[in-house]
């Protein structure tokens, strides 16, 4: 073989498919070609290692319009003649390695895969993941991502609306930054990413291409590392204010008929955008690369088709308006050029002038080998998920205070307005759900409806049991959009895992998948786009299996969504679901792990419970039947309910409540299928006939009153308190 | 279209403002401004008032009653929030349009931008805790002679929100002396109930100050986002009074 073990490894291409390619091209590549195989044969391109278990999840309803890997990100039909465009996208090697500009790079690159689909981004979350914030490193990292997702999308004018922030120690060395960006455009305006037509132009957009970014797909996110620092020429440096005339310039572009289609430049560059656009629409491109624009001289073909510098745009111009689209751009101060055209004849053509330097056939490029194996659950898994609750000491009555206090002020559970009052969450006139409730709420101008959005994964329930807490992941997000009203309409997934090419990994990713694709069959929920996140270990130690559930849902009539504070003095409080208490549920919880030290056990749910208490709950809400609904999850009950008296600022007295069972499962346990909800009196008898008529528990817990939480006998704290320890929680590890 | 005065408003003063009864706000567009589409939702599809984006390099101003600088990252905030965007071509015709008196409103950057032209004394530098800051800001009103406080009283606390990096408000001390002494200091950061204290104060301006205007009191710069408090679904009107005061007092002048 005339190339070397190190050259395969550096773009993370094994022996056996460097074999393949040499088969199927019947010879061998030259060193350009290597590099695009590379990349498009990454696992972050070619989803080698997770396609085939991603098949897995239903992505067909009546409501999708374009579903996972059509385009750069999926589209539902919400009505009025409007689609919403999603997409949910991890950035989290680059973010370890440079965490400020990897953490903004991510945004950039989300947001380029909505507008190039001709949609307006009209709001960003984001799921984050990092290790102990006792660690100065880890408070480094922490400080570096949400400074740099501030930075680029508060330029771009982009509300960032929330999403979620988990500690473990596990993500010490791999912190995770998945982006999510949503969009809306008229239905007729969606813009397709394919090169068709013979003839016409390729037109590279925005940005010079630089050094920057090289191996971005095939080293940096398809491999693991043991030293960082050989890495960091592979973070790329964002621009913000290029990418927001980007955003305007293609926007105007997207509502002429100059164009056949849009294509962002991201992991692979150029490479991918041509390949993968040529792929989509049947045909063939041929690029010159001495007319893309440099940042710097002496580029070889193999850097400039591999670059990853931000902010470009690949535009599919029909032939005879490169003028038109080029004074567009022009207007924008914004450089464009010809770089090609497309072909007819499927292959791959990059020439540097006259000399023809890589010419692959398209569809050889675009069909990576699958790997599919059979792997076993791991021994350790079984005896993790044992909890002898014997050998755990219940809660004493008189330490509750105490407990309540440290679950509010653990990092996990701890208000997050420290980091979301850092992003601009209103630009846009949209967001009636503000950051920190159950999901954020944006109306929909023009129309009645609001479109409710929220992320959610719980990783230590995927530890623990992969399959269960890939369920819990789909369900408790669905539960999120319910209790603010939304009928949970599409998911896009982030699934981030360690290397799979290790059993216990692939286990993991394979339990967690098919976990999924059960919740999102029984609730009927499509996922219409996603991406995969492999290779998140450093000296052999992987992250949790972390699928992050982006999930958006529409509320028909905006005036009637709900939030998660309480409301009024003398509204009664009910918990709706699973009212028994179970011993259990404080396996997995934060309660066991800040209180005694251990993860240990498993999650556990009903389905079909689970389904009708939120068919229940949205009944009571678009009923106008409800004044508050929270969802009842890390931190079980106890703290569910200082979470509702704090957001609405106002206190809670619990009747005279007997618990059967455990007392810290009663109060911290993290039992799934239950809300906290708060009504008038005079419609209580609608929510317990509506809880009937469901059969689901209905459990009247007390009153809304007063500035204090008072459970008789366990629990009394006023709010002030309480809301010191959540309000400052995150914030104190920072003074 | 012609349209006929209510009864009893016969007066020729009248007569002339209500046949044309909408005042023509224009916003400028610099490269990289964001809360243009939000200013123009707010006069136009709340308020029902005319607007058009005015591009940064256009230069006649002659149709518009009033000029909105919106907020966003001017050229990314490069160099300096508003250093450059102060270069653009449409600036002399702001200066020469507010010369002749006419209201000019520059919100968030276009604050920055009127300080960085010279049209508004003093200068925004980063937050004091050096941090974004997006929340809920209550402002007093400390001046009600001003063309964007005309239907406001002196003391009435707005709640609206801020969103920037650079709204910290610096001068030097005989320039806040002169703001002071010459009441051009429009709106402080205060608490719900009205009281300006140092921790309703969320950037660290000096007293406090949210908005300035000049000495003519036709030029306003505020850093809170009055376009976006335009209605009680996002959480407040309260932006609304000031852009309906301005309506009022170009009425008023016509």
């Amino acid at each position: 073989m005339p190339v070397s073990k190190e050259t395969l490894d550096s773009i993370a291409l094994s022996e056996k498919e460097y074999e393949l390619i040499v088969e199927r091209l019947g010879r061998e590549p030259n060193e350009v070609e290597l590099g695009m195989f590379g990349a498009l044969w990454s696992e972050h391109c070619g989803y080698k290692h997770s396609k085939p278990l991603l098949r897995q999840l239903p992505s067909r309803a009546r409501h999708v319009l374009v579903r996972p890997g059509e385009e750069n990100a999926g589209a539902i039909d919400i009505g009025d003649g409007l689609a919403i465009v999603v997409k949910i996208e991890s950035h989290n090697h680059p973010s370890a390695i440079e965490p400020f500009q990897g953490a903004a790079t991510g945004i950039g690159g989300i947001v380029r895969d909505i507008f190039t689909m001709g949609a307006r981004p009209i709001a960003l979350m984001n799921s984050l993941r990092f290790g102990p914030l006792s660690s100065p490193r880890n408070r480094y990292l922490f400080q570096g991502v949400v400074g740099g997702i501030a930075a680029y999308g508060n330029c771009l004018g982009i509300p960032n609306v929330g999403g979620e922030i988990f500690f473990a120690e596990c993500y010490s060395d791999n912190p995770l930054v998945n982006a999510l960006c949503l969009g809306i455009a008229p239905k007729e305006h969606l813009i397709k990413s394919r090169a068709y037509g013979e003839g016409n132009l390729l037109m590279l957009v925005g940005a010079d291409t630089g050094r920057d970014g090289l191996h971005g797909a095939s080293g940096l996110a398809s491999r693991t590392f043991e030293r960082e620092s050989e890495l960091r020429s592979a973070v790329q440096v964002g621009n913000p204010f290029l990418e927001k005339l980007l955003i305007e310039a293609c926007l105007e572009l997207a509502t002429t008929d100059w164009i056949v289609g849009m294509q962002d430049l991201g992991a692979a560059g150029l490479t991918s955008a041509c390949v993968e656009s040529a792929a989509r629409g049947g045909g063939g491109i041929d690029v010159d690369v001495l007319k893309v624009p440099r940042r710097e001289k002496g580029m070889t073909p193999y850097e400039v088709m591999l670059s990853e510098s931000q902010e470009r745009m690949l535009i599919l111009v029909k032939k005879g308006y490169e003028a038109q689209v080029k004074a567009l751009f022009d207007r924008w101060e914004l450089r464009s050029d010809v770089i090609g055209h497309i072909t007819a004849d499927g292959i791959a053509r990059v020439r540097e002038g006259e000399r023809i330097v890589a010419e692959l056939p398209v569809d050889v490029l675009t069909s990576p080998p699958m790997y599919r194996r059979r792997v076993k659950a791991p021994p350790w898994l079984d005896e993790l998920q044992v909890i002898n609750l014997s050998h755990i000491p219940d809660l004493s009555p008189r330490k509750a205070n105490k407990v309540l206090l440290t679950l509010l002020s653990s990092p996990n559970i701890a208000s997050k307005h420290s980091v979301y009052r850092q992003y601009d969450h209103q630009v846009g006139n949209n967001t009636v759900v503000l950051p920190g409730n159950d999901a954020a709420v944006l109306r929909i101008k023009g129309t009645k409806k609001a479109i409710s959005l929220t992320t959610d994964g719980n990783a230590r329930y995927c530890y623990l049991n992969p399959y269960l807490g890939g369920i819990i992941g789909v369900v408790e997000a669905a539960r999120n959009l319910v209790c603010t009203g939304a009928r949970p309409l599409a998911i896009t997934d982030c699934l981030n895992f360690g290397n799979p090419e290790k059993d216990d990994i692939y286990y993991q990713m394979k339990e967690c998948i098919a976990g999924m694709a059960h919740a999102c069959r029984e609730l009927k929920i499509p996922v219409i786009s996603g991406n995969v996140s492999l290779y998140n270990e450093t000296r052999g130690k992987a992250i949790y299996p972390t699928p992050v559930v982006g999930m958006v849902g529409l509320i028909d009539d905006v005036t009637r969504h709900c939030t998660a504070g309480f409301k009024r003095e003398g509204d009664l409080v009910y918990l709706l679901g699973l009212t028994d208490v179970v011993n259990s549920s404080i396996g997995g919880s934060e309660y066991l792990q800040v209180v005694h030290n251990l993860t240990r056990g498993s999650p556990h749910i009903d389905l079909k419970l689970e389904k009708r208490v939120q068919r229940c709950c949205l009944e009571a809400i678009t009923k106008g039947v409800l004044s508050s609904a929270h969802d009842c999850s890390e931190g079980g009950l106890a703290v569910a309910l200082a979470e509702s008296c704090l957001l609405g600022g106002i206190g809670f007295v619990g009747f005279d409540l007997e618990f059967e069972g455990r007392l810290d499962a009663a109060l911290f346990g993290e039992a799934q299928s239950r809300i906290v909800v708060s009504v008038s009196p005079d419609r209580a008898w609608l929510l317990e006939k509506l809880a009937d008529r469901w059969e689901i528990g209905v459990l009247r817990l007390g009153v809304v009153s007063g500035k204090r939480l008072v459970i008789k006998g366990l629990l009394d704290l006023p709010l002030n308190m309480l809301g010191k320890a959540w309000w400052n929680g995150l914030e104190d590890f920072f003074k | 279209m012609t349209v006929t005065p209510p009864t009893g408003l016969e007066s020729k003063r009248h007569h002339l403002v209500i046949s044309r009864a909408q005042m023509r706000f224009g916003i400028i567009v610099f490269p990289g401004t964001w809360s243009d589409r939000d200013c123009y939702y707010a006069i136009k599809d709340v308020l029902g008032q005319d607007a058009k984006y005015v591009w940064h390099k256009e230069t006649d101003l002659s149709e518009y009653d009033c000029i909105v600088l919106p907020g966003g990252f001017s050229y990314g905030d490069y160099l300096r929030p508003g250093a450059i965007a102060r270069f653009s071509p449409v600036m002399t015709s702001v200066a020469e349009f507010a010369s002749r008196g006419k209201p000019v409103i520059g919100i968030c950057n276009g604050f920055q931008i009127l300080c960085e032209s010279g049209l508004l004394p003093g200068a925004l530098l980063r937050n004091e805790h050096l941090e974004y800051r997006c929340q809920w800001t209550y402002l007093r009103v400390e001046d009600q002679s001003t063309p964007f406080t005309s239907l406001l009283q002196k003391g009435q606390v707005l709640k609206i929100p801020i969103s920037h990096y650079d709204g910290r408000y610096y001068a030097d001390k005989d320039t806040v002396e002169e703001l002071e002494a010459n009441r051009q200091i429009v709106f402080r950061y205060a608490t719900p109930n009205g009281r300006v204290t140092a921790a309703s104060n969320p950037n660290g301006s000096l007293n406090n100050i949210a908005g300035i205007t000049n000495k003519q009191k036709n030029v306003l710069g505020m850093m809170p986002h009055p376009e976006r408090a335009c209605e009680p679904l996002l959480g407040s009107s309260d932006g609304n009074l000031i852009w309906e005061s301005i309506v009022a007092s170009i009425k008023g002048n016509a």
